[in-house]
């Protein structure tokens, strides 16, 4: 057990990462990150021991998140979560430049289970396998949707002229 | 794309930009971008825009973690002790898993001491939530009772308070060392609330004594009796608490 809670720990920033760049709002993220900390300590004893624990975490956090977007979604007159998904989650560095806004902002606008399979990938460089667990689908489909997001991705990015491939296609 | 059998698959430039192919598969999607400049380009925006992601979102890991990712009630203060420091959720965590409650008096230490803090910690944590405070809400209480009776393995039952003024809430399944525990909740009409807390260990075979611990306002009364321990909490004086314990205990009782 003990094992574990060391496991936990080192996934928390990794939890907030995610949150942050799902959710776009940060007191939201953490909320969401604590939801999941909550339910994964109330469940430990269901956690089996040498099996994928971040997996585990990014899944129970991943479903508490599509239950409270359910529920936003229920109750008219809450603002949408996509609507201040053009805000950077965190402050960007003068280094960041152009480029990197213009992702966010284009990445902001993809719908959410392109953005989960992306981040699952690229940001926490989980394998196919493992991400299509966290997000409950086959392999099959998260290719597709990682696929779409990324060209999605492209398309906006190019057209938006923050395309600055050199000796281009 | 063409139809050779080395041709790539659009599938497999994800692979490619991820990592996720064979040392030989990817040598070969390589070879086969330096000839074809436009997979080349989008392999290459690919991995820009992963560039940008990291760029923007890795320094959240350097983050220090927020004072408790949840202010906690004010008035509470064990609650706002156990919130108050950067890995808060994890020290929660490692409460039930066997912190030890400093400054948690008890009469000494027997088995019960340990579930008594494991009971007090999870009050702590769970009677501020207003929206979450327990997984199955009483209106399920038929099925609440036999779904934790089935995880804990003994016939589990729920009090019925309602003659001092406290309803049940409802309950949830914790994590205690001694394996699953279970805390039930019930409210007055003044919305404060008391947790009851059980536990089994098969090498128990206690008679039932209350024993009573206290820190910060917060009061526990704990017994074992055969192998349940259980622990009935609030913030309440050792007095207005015993009568509880004690209807808790005659309904309880074999």
């Amino acid at each position: 057990m003990p094992d574990a809670r060391h496991l936990i720990v080192d996934q928390i920033p990794h939890l907030r990462r995610y949150a942050r760049a799902l959710v776009g709002d940060r007191a939201q993220a953490d909320d969401l990150v604590q939801d999941c900390l909550e339910r994964a300590w109330s469940r430990m004893h269901l956690w089996t021991v040498g099996t994928n624990i971040r997996a585990w975490l990014f899944t129970i956090l991943h479903n508490l998140h599509l239950n409270a977007a359910r529920k936003r979604r229920n109750a008219p007159g809450l603002v949408s979560l996509e609507a201040n998904g053009g805000e950077p989650p965190v402050r960007p560095t003068q280094e960041d430049g152009l480029e990197v806004l213009g992702t966010w902002q284009a990445f902001s606008s993809l719908p959410e289970p392109q953005r989960a399979a992306i981040l699952l990938i690229t940001v926490e460089e989980m394998s196919y396998q493992e991400a299509a667990a966290v997000l409950g689908i086959p392999v099959g489909t998260l290719m597709s949707r990682l696929h779409r997001g990324r060209e999605r991705l492209r398309m906006l990015i190019r057209d938006s002229g923050g395309d600055r491939m050199e000796g281009g296609a | 794309m063409t139809t050779t059998p080395e041709a790539v698959r659009k599938a497999e430039l994800h692979a490619y930009v991820d990592g996720q192919l064979d040392a030989a598969r990817s040598r070969e999607v390589a070879d086969y971008l330096a000839g074809h400049p436009e997979a080349a380009g989008r392999v290459d925006a690919y991995r820009r825009q992963k560039q940008a992601l990291r760029a923007l979102l890795d320094p959240v890991l350097d983050e220090a973690l927020p004072r408790g990712l949840k202010a906690p009630r004010p008035t509470r203060r064990l609650v706002h002790a156990v919130w108050a420091s950067a890995a808060a959720v994890l020290l929660v965590a490692g409460c039930v898993l066997g912190w030890q409650l400093r400054g948690m008096a008890p009469d000494d230490a027997t088995p019960g001491t340990a579930v008594a803090q494991q009971a007090a910690v999870a009050h702590a944590v769970f009677t501020p939530q207003r929206r979450h405070p327990v997984e199955v809400k009483a209106d399920e209480e038929a099925h609440l009772v036999s779904w934790l009776s089935k995880v804990i393995g003994a016939p589990l039952r729920a009090p019925h308070l309602s003659d001092l003024g406290y309803a049940l809430v409802g309950g949830r399944l914790l994590s205690a060392p001694e394996g699953p525990a279970a805390q039930f909740m019930y409210e007055n009409a003044k919305s404060r609330r008391i947790t009851l807390y059980v536990v089994r260990n098969p090498r128990w075979h206690g008679k039932a004594e209350f024993r009573f611990a206290e820190r910060d306002g917060v009061s526990v009364f704990y017994w074992i009796e055969g192998t349940l321990g259980y622990a009935l909490t609030a913030e309440m004086a050792r007095s207005e608490l015993f009568h509880v314990a004690q209807a808790v205990h005659s309904q309880l009782g074999p």
